[in-house]
């Protein structure tokens, strides 16, 4: 019997570990291994088919291959070094999920195609099984998406793993910041199969709620596809486009922007323009990173739980070398 | 009633049309023409009064462009070659950022202008 003081939609929730350049997640299950919580675990496992079982994922994001410019001269380093960082965790990763902006766009003939091969280049060293990828704008906006789906595949579509329904959302392939009618009918039908108790992780690089309109932080119809989630539980948001940490929680979801790989947004509740945060050569990767998730560790208490991680290079910091900056959660 | 009396009436209808302001041309909003062309707009401020209509002529020098400015119910495309107009009549002091939101380029992030409302 389902225990009433149970928070019904803490049975889903990430936890971050931000490695300065993406994001590093752990799904757990909400609920402990004895007492009240186990008849949670008991009812999920019954409803959804199969119970999560623990395994960790990484969240990389914006890392913009291609960009030259005065906010990170030192081109895809943050990219490269964040993989190594991934490579080198201890629980390796199953999953890898980039949301947007893989590439920085290029009118030149052919440049484009070429700044998603070299990112192609550079994510084929990550050690992990699954690697998936959502467009930013400046992968799709151009051309609605086509080169984006010749490289990668589809830019929207779902998987299971373990026990967690992924979609991956596109609201940067229309020329207006927006999922779009078509797309919302196919997430309708996508989720049609799902009891409301099945953990579902969206990733997309937009955020789905009116971040900072006025910074195109947001998506027009984010509104509708929070209402196609609505019904269920166990709903978290994966998300990039913004170049910064932010937690975000909705009426019927949780949401996270991971980092960027390239440069940094300041806050917009302090900044007057949206204008990258100087790049700082003393400590050129501040402020970027990635972020890890556990999931399926009854011991977390959460189904999905981040962290994040600080990067630094020896090479240019002097001090602290290629360091992992854990510090506690706040999400 | 006299046979005069239609006469009369029109003649004095006449002139008391030509005796009292014309509300229709005072009524007409003022007109502000804003271009936008890759990755700005021009003007990058322009100024409105609270509770006057005023009506904004957009054009594009090259791409469609949005016009979103979503506390003003701003939500416009700006297509090449054509005129694209809106009258609004702000209720609200402020300043607005509007920004292009169709993807247009690199620089499509910084695409905004201002719209103070005194």
């Amino acid at each position: 019997m389902r225990q009433p003081d149970l928070d019904r939609r803490a049975f889903l929730r990430i936890a971050g570990l931000s490695l300065g350049a993406g994001a590093l997640y752990r799904v757990a299950p909400a609920w402990a291994a004895e007492g009240p919580a186990a008849d949670v675990a008991a009812r999920q496992r019954l409803e959804n088919g199969e119970a999560v079982t623990p395994f960790t994922f990484v969240q990389l994001s914006d890392t913009h291959v291609g960009f030259a410019g005065p906010p990170n001269p030192t081109g895809t380093a943050a990219f490269e070094r964040a993989v190594e960082r991934v490579n080198r965790l201890a629980a390796r990763p199953e999953l890898v999920l980039f949301t947007g902006d893989l590439t920085h766009e290029s009118e030149a003939p052919g440049e484009h195609a070429a700044r998603m091969k070299r990112f192609q280049e550079i994510a084929s060293r990550l050690a992990a099984p699954k690697l998936h990828m959502v467009p930013g704008e400046h992968d799709a906006g151009l051309d609605g998406g086509a080169l984006f789906r010749s490289a990668f595949g589809e830019t929207h579509y779902s998987f299971d793993h373990r026990g967690v329904h992924f979609v991956a959302l596109d609201n940067v392939s229309r020329s207006k910041p927006e999922v779009g009618p078509e797309q919302l009918a196919w997430l309708r039908a996508d989720l049609a199969r799902f009891p409301p108790t099945a953990p579902i992780v969206v990733f997309t690089h937009r955020p789905l709620f009116d971040l900072k309109p006025e910074w195109e932080w947001f998506t027009r119809d984010g509104d509708a596809v929070m209402e196609v989630l609505a019904p269920f539980e166990n709903v978290t948001v994966l998300y990039g486009h913004i170049h910064r940490e932010d937690l975000h929680t909705g009426p019927h979801a949780t949401h996270y922007a991971a980092r960027s790989l390239i440069f940094a947004f300041p806050d917009p509740a302090q900044a007057a323009d949206k204008k990258p945060i100087p790049f700082d050569k003393d400590r050129p990767f501040r402020n970027l990173g990635l972020r890890v998730a556990e999931a399926g560790n009854p011991a977390s208490g959460r189904t999905v739980r981040c962290e994040e991680v600080e990067l630094s290079m020896r090479e240019y910091s002097g001090t602290e070398g290629f360091a992992q900056l854990l510090r506690p959660s706040s999400l | 009633m006299t046979r005069n009396s239609p006469i009369l009436l029109a003649v004095a209808l006449l002139l008391s049309l030509l005796a009292s302001p014309r509300p229709a041309a005072a009524a007409e909003p003022r007109v502000v023409e804003i271009t936008a062309k890759r990755f700005e707009f021009s003007p990058s401020v322009i100024t409105l009064r609270k509770g006057e209509a005023v009506t904004l002529r957009l054009h594009s020098l090259d791409v469609t462009h949005g016009f979103f400015q979503k506390a003003l119910g701003l939500d416009l495309e700006i297509e090449a070659g054509k005129v694209t107009e809106v009258t609004l009549t702000p209720q609200e002091q402020g300043r607005y950022v509007t920004i292009c939101d169709n993807f247009c380029g690199s620089g499509h992030g910084n695409m905004k202008m201002t719209i103070v409302v005194e």
